[in-house]
């Protein structure tokens, strides 16, 4: 399968570092001047990629993106470490899970890729669900938050951090994978491999020209900022503080 | 800190990309490599394959091939991690970018590869004992010899020396004048050259200091740099880019400097409250700030006067010199400051940036030889204007 295409997610969203601060009319988080960065969990997904593709075990990593224009900027920065292309979709809006995934399989009829990898979660909205939704409406495989992946032919071995401990699945391909923190380390990006990626072909397409016409199907009612810490005190000794856990009921 | 104006989509990248090896593989080492005075050479060796090692390098010659606003900005992003190992890279790539432009055809195909991936790491000669600020009394010797030279006399502190395998070495040709200095490229393990012991130093004490002795030490011709009598002009013009990143990388440390302090004095309390909630401690951070961007906006202006060569190009990096090392190394004081008696504990990274960035105002010319270079245009009836 060395002609094999492997298609991967990658996501616009707020830096990991940035301290997210909520609109005040709670419609939402502050994004306007907010450094913004590829999702990590997809950054993981690339080097997976890109190993398998520099184990000769795939011909071309596609990066795709399905938000706003800017995001060509993270686009960019998966061609400069080494994505084949990049494929952007534009939304009118903020896409939720399930357009997502419908995205993608329109993308999917269209490229025939062998594997799509994508992150577990993003982690702005947490939802964790367009790897599985995809496999759903692919009708294919997947293995999700994966820790080790090692392919075989026409199958994929799977190890899976589970609550019970690690499990270790085998897949056909074509198939999803979503990938977990410990799966490996992206590379840094090297700097003449970011002025090559200038070079390296960006596809814009808009969702309404895959079909995908319904970009959302929950609503948000109201955005806000959890409750600050309460501050705590110290206790003098052990017996003192399971009296004070006592006290509240904790014990 | 925030940009102002948005450098564009590339140069923001490329400046992520170093900010984030710098932060990922250098900041989580530099207490204990100032510490146990350890040269990182895994590290150095990963900024090579990065692309750190040829900055000004054209791509033809396997250099990233960048201009000096955008380098600058890669300096102070490495020094937030690590000023020693910024500054080192400062002085490779000033040498370097030496032999890239002034080597000859030979010298280039077969070194300059290497020194561009950071496989090898050169350092750059022109201090001698006898020859500090006026670096144009240099008194070591390469007299004409058949095919080539033979260099005779000694260097003193040379940055990296025992530890790097070339040598670009500044030495006379003619008695007397600046106009008699030749440079070299000089293999730093060939017979006849030798070292002194390691230095034992304030900062940047990851880096050995040595001095390196020349005794009878052959050198083919094509090794010269440039033409003969060309040495001075020349290593004074790489060191027009070295101060630029000197100044960088004092703008880097001290911008780590005042985010250490803004963190400590968010946590730290003291007369039942946060010490953030005094004046006089916000009133400091703010003058802290302020002064960095204005050393930083000068710093600007100047590589940029460099990158399109303005005529008083060399006058701009003095004064960026100057201004950067002394303002950061007084934010670097003021941070140190703001962590009362932990401040100068090792246990807190305050005390390194001050012994880093103490160098800085002495290295690469004195600050008091900068305004010298800057008044000495000022006084310039010719030259004065572009100063103004
Ligand atoms: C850690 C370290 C690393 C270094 N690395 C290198 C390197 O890699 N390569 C290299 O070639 N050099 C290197 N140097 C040398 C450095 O550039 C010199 O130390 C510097 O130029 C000053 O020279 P000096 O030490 O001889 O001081 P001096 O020239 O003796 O100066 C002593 C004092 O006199 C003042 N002074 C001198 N002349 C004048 C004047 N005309 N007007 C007013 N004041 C004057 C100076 O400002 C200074 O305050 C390094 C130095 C250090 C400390």
């Amino acid at each position: 399968m060395s002609d094999m295409k492997i298609m991967v997610g990658v996501k616009r969203v707020i830096d990991y570092n940035v301290r997210v601060q909520v609109k005040s009319d709670g419609s939402g988080v502050v994004t306007d001047g907010v450094k913004m960065s590829i999702n990590p969990f997809d950054e993981i997904a690339l080097e997976e990629a890109l190993r398998l593709k520099e184990a000769g075990k795939a011909a071309e990593v596609i990066a795709v993106s399905v938000g706003p224009s800017q995001a060509q900027e993270q686009l960019r920065t998966a061609l400069a470490m080494g994505a084949d292309r990049g494929i952007l979709v534009t939304t009118a809006e903020q896409p939720q899970p399930l357009a997502v995934a419908k995205i993608f399989a329109a993308l999917y009829a269209k490229e025939q890729p062998g594997l799509v990898i994508l992150g577990k979660q993003a982690i702005d909205d947490d939802a964790g669900q367009v790897p599985q939704m995809l496999a759903g409406l692919l009708d294919v495989a997947q293995a999700t938050n994966a820790s080790k992946v090692e392919l075989e032919g026409e199958s994929a071995r799977v190890t899976r951090e589970i609550d019970t401990g690690i499990e270790v699945i085998e897949i056909r391909l074509p198939a999803v994978l979503s990938v977990d923190l410990r799966l490996n380390e992206p590379r840094y990006v090297k700097l003449p491999d970011i002025m090559k990626a200038k070079k390296k072909p960006i596809e814009t397409i808009d969702a309404q020209a895959l079909g995908v016409e319904r970009l959302t199907f929950l609503r948000v009612i109201k955005t806000s900022t959890p409750p600050a810490r309460q501050g705590g005190h110290k206790v003098g000794s052990v017996e003192e503080l399971v009296q004070e856990l006592k006290q509240r009921g904790f014990v | 800190m925030k940009e102002e104006q948005q450098p564009d989509g590339q140069e923001q990248a490329l400046v992520e990309a170093v900010a984030r090896f710098a932060i990922g593989q250098l900041a989580p080492h530099a207490a204990a490599w100032d510490e146990s005075e350890t040269f990182p050479l895994p590290q150095l060796r990963q900024a090579g394959a990065l692309g750190l090692c040829g900055l000004f390098v054209s791509e033809d010659h396997g250099g990233l091939g960048i201009g000096r606003s955008l380098g600058v900005r890669l300096f102070e992003a490495l020094a937030e991690g690590c000023t020693s190992f910024a500054a080192f890279l400062s002085i490779h790539n000033m040498a370097t970018a030496m032999v890239a432009r002034f080597g000859g055809a030979v010298v280039r195909q077969q070194h300059l590869p290497e020194l561009t991936s950071g496989a090898k790491l050169a350092s750059y000669c022109l201090t001698e004992p006898e020859a500090g600020s006026d670096a144009a009394a240099l008194r070591t010797c390469a007299a004409r010899r058949d095919d080539g030279y033979v260099l005779d006399g000694a260097k003193a502190f040379i940055s990296g020396a025992g530890d790097t395998q070339w040598l670009v070495v500044m030495a006379r040709t003619a008695p007397v004048g600046s106009k008699g200095i030749s440079a070299f490229l000089v293999p730093a393990d060939h017979p006849g050259v030798s070292y002194g012991r390691r230095e034992r130093k304030l900062g940047w004490r990851s880096q050995a200091t040595r001095m390196v002795l020349f005794q009878e030490v052959f050198v083919p011709e094509d090794h010269r740099l440039g033409a003969e009598g060309q040495g001075f002009a020349m290593a004074l013009q790489a060191l027009d880019g070295g101060r630029l990143n000197i100044a960088a990388c004092s703008v880097g440390t001290a911008r780590a400097a005042l985010r250490e302090a803004i963190s400590y004095v968010k946590t730290r309390r003291q007369f039942g409250q946060s010490i953030s909630q005094f004046q006089a401690v916000q009133f400091r951070l703010a003058d802290m700030a302020t002064e960095l961007h204005a050393a930083r906006a000068l710093l600007d202006q100047a590589a940029r006067h460099y990158d399109a060569g303005h005529r008083a190009t060399r006058a701009f990096c003095a004064m960026a010199k100057r201004f950067c090392t002394d303002v950061a190394f007084a934010v670097a004081d003021g941070a140190l400051e703001l962590h009362g008696g932990y401040g100068v504990l090792g246990d807190y990274p305050a005390e390194r940036h001050l012994r880093d960035l103490r160098l800085h105002r002495l290295l690469e010319g004195t600050n008091d030889i900068m305004r010298l270079i800057t008044a000495r245009q000022l006084l310039d009836d010719h030259d004065m204007e572009g100063l103004l």
